[in-house]
């Protein structure tokens, strides 16, 4: 097979970068190792629109974060996910704290970003279930909340409606550079089938592997180490929560324990920051949430006792380098976009745009897509519309009307969306309409789930999955 | 698609169509109420009675010993013979209370589409959820099979097919012993079950014919600790748990298995409660009632598992019963309530409801207490007693305290004891 592009890793960034790429007329292919696109860290992600002033510019991090952040109201306009500019605040804890309030506050003049120092009375006015300890926070309205795995599935399907192809369950075991370009070889991590595909660009955005990618080509020049990130999530209900993301101030390893009001009202709190040499740890742990326990309680003491209902980890990828890698490699046509760590959610628009021009500087020729859409066709959220909207949807489709997730009011018409979109496992319905994210976690509506998935695949209840291969759900023989 | 001739207001709507729905609208019925709905959101009648095939239901209200479903399809008939409108396939995704008697309920069904139905009252019998593994935080990874008891076994009874082949069970409830029964019947190994408590959860007869008649252990005072596999579950850890009920993780044990079912509690389904700002019991999580099953809100009354967690459905079909003809008389003379004795949970109580009486009238009391007791008396204040040999937390206790017993009591307030003797 032929293609002129192939991008490693449907996280994201890969996605990001393949809408961005759909502007060309150009073939391209995505590779996704796992069953379904932001199966990897993507899905784990905090969720955060950062504004960007936690990261100075003489970095590619700060240089791309800002630029990222100011992207997202055309592509919410375009696309249709759930993202709210709520506002974030950076609070001083203990003595010492003010000053590096202040720093921050010089890095936003320098990017241009809205910044508000406010002292303790506007504090506790704007947000009264803070703690009593805390004695100013710098506020800066242009942060937000975003569902990452919404925005992943959003640029996948504008992506495919431009033309650009995606595969799943396609592990890259061997890149070669030949004559005709790059030459991959793919093995199918379900039935183990192989494939060689030959290109005349690679871009690695696979996330966690991205060292073990470049160096099927390169000698090591960095490393990635993943360091992992559990989160919990709190019942909707639960008293004492803030309005606005809550911050701590950041150390070298992260951006610390924070509290994250969702877009759909979960408060999310976490994430831990460990290091591990571990590439599939994604456990939860007694430890972690003691941690994120203690530390949230702390800045919001009427949250306990705390209600979770969810809980999960992820892995940041972490560059030796401490900075994003993005560029072209001795390998002509090879380009990394490695060590996308956080504000890489933020920032992936941008990166986007990067990638673009890396590629347009490396010899691709710039020929417009004359058939490029922007907006992707989407209806608003069932759950979220107004009464006449949502009568206006069961008019148009009665199966609107057949409510299959209680707990988060998802019906037919959405998760029949899902699966003629592409999803063929239980998370992949999860992530793109929420069914089986509510407090009651999949327990009502996952059987109904099973058997949608597989009278819509031909294949028997058996055989559905809830994400990669082996994750079976149920079984005729004991 | 059937077009169902659903009108846009009712006297009393009924949000439930399990046996706790369907008792509530023969109460309502009986006692002189003609014009009911009732909303059932799965596609038949019957609640989770429909995937309890185990029989043990029925004793008290039909003098039979049936099955869930056997039971569901009895008591549907009384329901279709008295004419009572029903609308399955029918959620409700939205309930408003505009003014006293003037409650909009949002009803999405694909029978009629969306429409906002008016009652002037309305009895909540949703039923109850399960605790998640979510909610209590067992530490590891995610894989697939981890269920909760009841979601099993609709995979089990309902779909035809097996959650798995080597299955733990966390929770000595009446679901999670139930389930060990059922699946090892169906060729799976129950490597066995695991209890925080010191004592078994479940009625004593499903320890016995669940457990004991198949071999499957029963571990105490022993929790799950950690869960592993990246795909589908392939071990969990077991641990002895200390006086904090923490896990002792030193003692641990490594345990293969591909299925862990959880029965590890069940909660009131109060998302429309929520919605309606209603006041909750502070310890079943169910609406707060006073002496008609009426919730805060006046004219909206509740009653089964919605209300509070029940072990025998008979007594589910009594309560709601109740709750019918309470509604009944609102509709008929709705006045606010006139209780004026608060009834509070003293000693060993867990919880009793309903949480207001009043004088004149006999009152039904439920509650649990909080910890098996042998040769205790139960008390409500001075005016009543009732020796019980045995009372253990997993079986509700109901009693009746007739008029009578109010008259001389001057004060406003009870509090109701189970006391043992030393």
């Amino acid at each position: 097979m032929q293609t002129d592009i192939v991008i490693i890793g449907a996280g994201v960034v890969g996605c990001a970068i393949a809408r961005q790429l759909s502007k060309r007329k150009i073939n391209c292919l995505v590779l996704e190792k796992n069953a379904e696109a932001c199966f990897g860290t993507s899905k784990a992600n905090s969720g955060i629109i950062h504004a960007g002033h936690q990261t100075s510019t003489n970095s590619l991090k700060g240089q791309l974060d800002a630029r990222g952040n100011a992207l997202y109201d055309k592509l919410h306009e375009d696309l249709g996910f759930s993202f709210r500019r709520i506002g974030e605040l950076v609070i001083a804890q203990v003595p010492g704290d003010e000053e590096k309030l202040k720093a921050m506050a010089e890095i936003c003049r320098e990017k241009n970003i809205p910044c508000e120092m406010w002292d303790k009375s506007r504090l506790h006015q704007e947000e009264p279930n803070l703690s009593d300890h805390i004695d100013a926070a710098l506020f800066t309205p242009t942060a937000g909340v975003i569902n990452p795995y919404e925005l992943t599935f959003a640029f996948m399907e504008n992506a495919i409606a431009n033309g650009v192809q995606f595969q799943f369950c396609s592990e890259v075991c061997a890149i070669q550079k030949t004559d005709d370009g790059l030459q991959l070889s793919i093995k199918n991590t379900r039935d183990g089938h192989t494939q060689a595909i030959t290109t005349r660009f690679v871009i690695n955005a696979a996330g966690i592997y991205a060292a073990q990618i470049d160096q099927m080509l390169h000698a090591p020049t960095f490393e990635i180490r993943p360091r992992k990130g559990q989160e919990f999530l709190l019942d909707k209900h639960i008293q004492g929560q803030p309005t606005r993301l809550i911050f701590p101030l950041p150390t070298p390893e992260s951006k610390g324990i924070l509290l994250i009001p969702t877009f759909d009202h979960t408060l999310m709190i976490g994430p831990t920051a460990e290091n591990t040499d571990h590439f599939d740890d994604l456990e939860t742990t007694a430890q972690g949430y003691a941690k994120i326990t203690e530390s949230v309680t702390r800045i919001c003491p009427k949250l306990a006792p705390l209600q979770p209902i969810a809980q999960f980890a992820g892995l940041r990828a972490v560059a030796s380098t401490d900075d994003f890698i993005i560029g072209p490699t001795q390998t002509p046509g090879f380009i990394n976009v490695a060590g996308i760590q956080s504000p890489g959610l933020t920032a992936a628009p941008a990166i986007a745009e990067y990638v673009d021009e890396i590629l347009t500087a490396q010899g691709l020729e710039y020929i417009p897509n004359p058939n490029f859409n922007p907006k992707r066709h989407h209806e608003p959220r069932f759950a979220l519309a107004s009464l006449e909207q949502q009568q206006a949807l069961v008019k148009k489709n009665m199966a609107y009307a057949d409510i299959i997730c209680r707990c988060e009011v998802v019906p037919r018409a959405e998760i029949e969306t899902a699966l003629e979109a592409g999803a063929t496992t239980v998370d992949g319905i999860k992530l793109r309409t929420r069914a089986g994210m509510g407090r009651c976690q999949g327990g009502f509506c996952s059987p109904k789930i099973v058997q949608m998935i597989a009278d819509h695949l031909h294949i028997e209840i058996t055989q559905v999955e809830k994400n990669n291969p082996g994750s079976w759900i149920a079984t005729y023989h004991p | 698609m059937q077009t169902v001739n659903v009108k846009s207001n009712y006297d009393l709507v009924i949000i439930g169509g399990g046996p706790a729905g369907m008792a509530a609208a023969m109460g309502a019925r009986q006692n002189g109420v003609g014009d009911i709905l009732v909303l059932e959101r799965e596609d038949n009648m019957g609640g989770i009675l429909q995937q309890c095939i185990h029989a043990g239901f029925g004793l008290h209200v039909f003098k039979e010993e049936l099955t869930g479903p056997e039971y569901a399809h009895r008591y549907l008939q009384r329901v279709i013979e008295n004419e009572i409108a029903m609308l399955t396939h029918a959620c409700v995704i939205d309930i408003v209370t505009r003014q006293p008697a003037h409650h909009e309920i949002y009803v999405a069904s694909p029978a009629i589409g969306l429409r906002v139905i008016q009652a002037r009252a309305v009895i909540l019998a949703m039923g109850c959820r399960e605790r998640t593994r979510q909610a209590i935080h067992i530490p590891g990874s995610r894989p697939s099979g981890v269920y909760t008891a009841g979601c099993a076994q609709k995979l089990t009874n309902i779909m035809g097919v097996l959650p798995g082949k080597r299955i733990a069970i966390l929770g000595s409830g009446d679901i999670g012993l139930i389930m060990a029964r059922r699946l090892t019947l169906e060729g799976a190994e129950v490597v066995g079950v695991f209890e925080l408590m010191p004592y078994s959860n479940g009625l004593t007869r499903n320890i016995v014919q669940c457990l004991d008649d198949y071999g499957i252990p029963l571990h105490l005072s022993t929790t799950i600790s950690h869960i592993y596999g990246s795909q589908r579950l392939t071990a969990i850890d077991v641990a002895p748990v200390d006086a904090h009920f923490k896990p002792v993780t030193a003692e641990k044990r490594h345990i293969d298995c591909d299925t862990l079912l959880l029965s590890i509690g069940l909660i009131p389904e109060t998302e429309l409660a929520i919605k309606l700002g209603m006041v909750l019991h502070p310890k079943t999580r169910g609406p707060l009632v006073n002496s008609r099953l009426e919730t805060s809100i006046p004219g909206i009354f509740a009653c089964g598992n919605v209300l509070h967690v029940h072990d025998l459905v008979d007594f589910v079909t009594q309560e709601s019963l109740r709750a019918g003809a309470e509604a009944a008389k609102w509709l008929q003379n709705p006045t606010t309530n006139q209780d004026d004795i608060v009834v509070l949970p003293g000693q060993n109580v867990g919880y009793c409801l309903p949480g207001t009486i009043k004088r004149g009238v006999s009152h039904t009391i439920s509650l649990r207490v909080t910890r098996p007791l042998q040769g205790a008396t139960l008390k409500l204040g001075d005016i009543f007693s009732k020796k019980m040999p045995i009372a253990i937390p997993s079986e509700m206790i109901t009693f009746t305290i007739s008029a009578d017993k109010l008259e001389s009591f001057t004060g406003n307030q009870l509090t109701l004891d189970v006391m043992t003797q030393g």
